[in-house]
């Protein structure tokens, strides 16, 4: 399968391919967060899911073996956001060194939450 | 501590950092070093925090909005389609509306119900993508965005619902299924035998999520 | 009475939604839809045209030809406007 025959890689249907693994998992908290963050910004007008679909695809079959669904999204919906002029890309960069120097996991190094879990919860 | 790091002694209400919907836990990934991606994620959130555009409190109702989403829904339009003939009736010629109409919030979501027969049997795919009714039904399993699956059930839709365990007769119609644009489809699967005197509550338990995509059929009662 | 299109057969290198199988097959429209804004200007951030999107019922026998499982079997799939011809029969 290459770029230059009118199929792409992610253009799939038909192909040949193996059983279907019956696999599953529940989603990590950061994976939440990165759909939601496509949800609000897409809701937002910021960008569109074809924008979303036009990165991942753009990536190539290469990515699509060495990244996971979550990672290609992230990796999209920034793509986006700086293409829709949201923050600048030293902005990124300042910010990303700024998180990495907070801690050496996930949960130490986001530190942006509410005060309480409760606070301000859906019933209000 | 931040309420992200994964804490075994508080059961917080409303954290989502405990046990899933599903429970099952969730990956331990706040507790293992930081990737690229997830550093990604925590910068892209709080520079959008900062520039005004969302808040903490939005992503985190977004998030309890798609926790609450699940099979559960669709089983519930499913069981009332069964029950009820005009919904029914609604319901295929006008999907949105008439999952609207029983409160359900499906957003932007455009839906079309294709319902199974004795003679028709529909399964979904997006050979494209990933796309799934999921402001209906939650975010979708693993399997359905996997190279395997999208790949193959547009060419060998028995084959592939063998490995389901789902064999078709020769006289049913397989009727594929592929979401390329704006539409996000639902199965109705057809009613089991010997669940006239069945409640709502009873038949929505008959009503999986794989028999919703068409990979399964509903479950006879016991 | 039944309409008959047929998929172009283009191959631009960039985003659409026109699966690879199903260009330059025939089928029935099934329901037309929309409009919706148009994925090839979409994707861009651009400005999207509104147009039609046909669900078109193609036989797995006019997909597949002879490696078709099942010939009668179908297949349903979205299709925009400007993706589709008349079918000349």
């Amino acid at each position: 399968m290459s770029d230059t025959d009118g199929r792409r890689w992610h253009d799939m249907g038909g192909l040949e391919a193996g059983p279907v693994r019956l696999e599953e998992h529940d989603y990590a908290l950061w994976e939440k967060r990165v759909d939601a963050l496509m949800v609000l910004a897409t809701t937002k007008g910021l960008f569109t899911v074809d924008g979303l679909r036009r990165v991942i695809e753009d990536l190539g079959p290469d990515y699509y073996e060495k990244m996971s669904y979550y990672e290609r999204w992230v990796h999209s919906v920034n793509q986006n956001l700086i293409e829709a002029g949201a923050y600048s890309l030293s902005e990124l960069a300042g910010k990303m060194a700024e998180v990495k120097a907070r801690g050496t996991t996930y949960g130490e190094c986001a530190l942006n939450e509410l005060s309480s879990p409760c606070a301000g919860g859906r019933d209000d | 501590m931040p309420h992200d790091h994964h804490d075994h002694d508080h059961d917080t209400p409303h954290s989502h950092t405990g046990m899933s919907s599903s429970g099952h836990p969730y990956r331990q990934d706040q507790d293992e070093p930081l990737t690229y991606w997830q550093n990604m994620e925590i910068a892209v959130r709080e520079l959008l925090i900062e520039k005004g555009i969302t808040t903490e409190l939005e992503v985190m109702r977004q998030i309890d909005q798609m926790d609450n989403r699940s099979p559960a829904d669709g089983a519930k339009v499913v069981a009332r389609a069964w029950s009820d003939t005009a919904f029914r009736a609604r319901l295929l010629e006008d999907a949105t509306t008439a999952t609207r109409e029983m409160g359900f919030d499906i957003g932007a979501l455009q839906l079309i119900a294709v319902e199974n027969t004795d003679s028709v049997h529909n399964v979904i795919v997006c050979t494209l993508c990933s796309c799934y009714p999921r402001n209906l039904l939650g975010l979708p399993p693993d399997w359905y965005k996997q190279r395997a699956y999208r790949s193959r059930v547009v060419k060998a839709p028995r084959k592939v619902l063998a490995e389901f365990g789902l064999v078709l007769p020769d006289d049913v119609t397989v009727r594929v299924h592929d979401s390329t644009a704006d539409m996000r489809y639902i199965v109705i699967p057809a009613r089991p035998a010997g669940t006239e005197g069945l409640s709502l509550a009873e038949l929505e338990k008959l009503v999986s999520r794989d028999s919703m995509i068409g990979v399964a059929l509903a479950t006879a009662p016991e | 009475m039944t309409e008959r299109v047929r998929v172009r057969e283009m191959f631009p290198p960039g985003h659409i939604r026109t699966p690879f199988y199903l260009r330059g097959k025939t089928g029935e429209v099934e329901r037309v839809l929309g409009p919706f804004g148009v994925p090839e200007q979409l994707a861009y951030g651009l400005t999207a045209n509104r147009e039609k999107l046909y669900r078109v019922r193609f036989t797995m026998r006019e997909v597949w030809g002879e490696a078709a499982e099942n010939p009668d079997d179908t297949l349903d799939a979205e299709i925009f406007a400007h993706w589709l011809i008349p079918a000349e029969d």
